[in-house]
């Protein structure tokens, strides 16, 4: 399993010797921890919640691509859900290349690629009590961005027909 | 760009039917209701257009109405009364019979929208010729439909293939199959029924929050995920549009088209906020 969901606190030190391998001579990994503030609010806990059974299968996906572009030997990512406290640690991501470059590089797109594209949802809480879910309370109000790419534009013909033509 | 409104045919006088098609109901709903609330999701103000004898019948009247106050017979009448009393919209024109028209099928007659011609419409499956009664006419086509008439047309079909008009695919070979006769409502009802439409859904953070549940299971006349969230979202009040959305369908990235089949597991998914 090449991405996987924790309900508890991520065992980093676990984790990383999943990844290793004896023609590894370099392991990177990232760690995404609980900020104290975004956008201007301070924030005092949060939630992840997540939509699991496609969450894991777009999760693999997204390691699998990174473990065919780049020359790496083993890479892992796991996403913590449920109630978080400042600090704590909400992802983490490893991986294990014969050189450095490429495990910097390859854990670079996992976790850009996570972040987007996982069906992952976060809900900040602020002091004074207010709370909000992360990408969806701003653009409610005023949409500005789509991720549906529309490839649509097929079969779309101009024409006065002919009426004596096709009688 | 100007408005668009939405024209619901319901003049006709059912006579291959024998009775009266705007009441004929599928899946519990009159088909005019039906109609007009597929129209008000795509529209901003939606009409049904009615014969002066119509008026008083409880099934048009429990909708705007728009009597006809041009001269003639037929769909053309109700087409120009329309652009007579607001001139300066387009008009998003179905006829109330077409029992599977979807939302997925008016959005892209919208989306794929052009101003400049007389009509965007959809080609007929049958004969490749436009579909004048699922089709969004500009402003622009008024002066042309009055002076056609006036020279004894009387087919918005024949007018649509005298003029510069946008035409599209469908995207679904059925959507525009309209209902006529007692066997074709037969068929049509049978076709709905083959295609059965309980369905799972589960909501997830924001959405979860505003359904106000996690999940749920329904019984749907919607024949795809964008008619489905058309229809969840007047239930709930989502506040997201759908273009902020992607679908899965069965726990898998769907496109908002596909046809919904009957225990298919559906979830809308808000904007993701992993990492």
């Amino acid at each position: 399993m090449l991405f996987r969901f924790a309900q508890t606190a991520i065992e980093a030190a676990q984790a990383r010797l999943e990844l290793r391998d004896a023609s590894a001579g370099g392991f990177v990994s990232f760690e995404g921890w609980v900020r104290d503030h975004n956008e201007g609010k301070e924030v005092t806990r949060l939630e992840y919640e997540a939509f699991q059974e496609l969450a894991v299968k777009e999760g693999d996906r997204i390691v699998s691509e990174a473990l065919r572009r780049f020359p790496i030997k083993h890479a892992l990512c796991i996403h913590r859900v449920g109630a978080l406290q400042l600090s704590d640690m909400a992802v983490w991501v490893g991986v294990s290349a014969v050189h450095r470059g490429e495990a910097f590089d390859a854990c670079r797109y996992i976790i850009d690629e996570v972040k987007h594209r996982v069906p992952i949802w976060k809900k900040e809480h602020y002091r004074g009590g207010d709370s909000g879910w992360v990408n969806c309370e701003h653009c409610a109000a005023a949409p500005h961005h789509s991720h549906e790419a529309d490839g649509r534009g097929a079969g779309v013909h101009y024409s006065a027909l002919d009426v004596d033509s096709r009688k | 760009m100007i408005p668009i409104y939405g024209l619901v045919l319901a003049g006709g006088s059912s006579t291959r039917m024998k009775r009266d098609k705007a009441a004929l109901p599928y899946r519990g709903k009159n088909q005019l209701d039906r109609a007009f609330e597929l129209a008000a999701r795509h529209c901003t103000e939606v009409f049904v257009s009615v014969r002066a004898s119509q008026v008083v019948d409880p099934a048009r009247a429990a909708h705007p109405m728009l009597v006809d106050s041009v001269a003639g017979e037929g769909p053309i009448v109700g087409i120009r009364s329309a652009m007579a009393a607001f001139p300066q919209v387009a008009w998003l024109v179905i006829a109330c019979d077409l029992p599977f028209l979807s939302d997925a099928a008016l959005e892209y007659l919208v989306q794929q929208r052009d101003p400049g011609s007389v009509a965007t419409a959809y080609l007929s499956v049958h004969d490749k010729l436009p579909e004048p009664l699922c089709a969004l006419w500009e402003p622009a086509a008024a002066a042309a439909l009055a002076e056609y008439q006036a020279a004894g047309g009387r087919c918005p079909r024949k007018f649509l293939m005298r003029h510069r008009v946008k035409l599209l695919e469908p995207l679904d070979h059925r959507a525009l199959d309209n209902v006529n006769t007692p066997d074709e409502y037969a068929a049509a009802l049978a076709a709905l029924a083959a295609n059965p439409v309980k369905l799972r859904i589960q909501y997830f953070a924001l959405m979860r929050e505003q359904a106000g549940r996690s999940e749920e299971t329904i019984e749907t006349a919607a024949a795809t995920p964008a008619d489905l969230y058309g229809e969840l979202a007047a239930r709930y009040g989502f506040t997201l549009g759908r273009e902020q959305l992607k679908v899965a369908v069965n726990s898998e990235f769907s496109e908002w088209s596909r046809p919904l089949a009957a225990g298919d597991d559906v979830v809308f998914i808000p904007p993701v906020a992993g990492g």
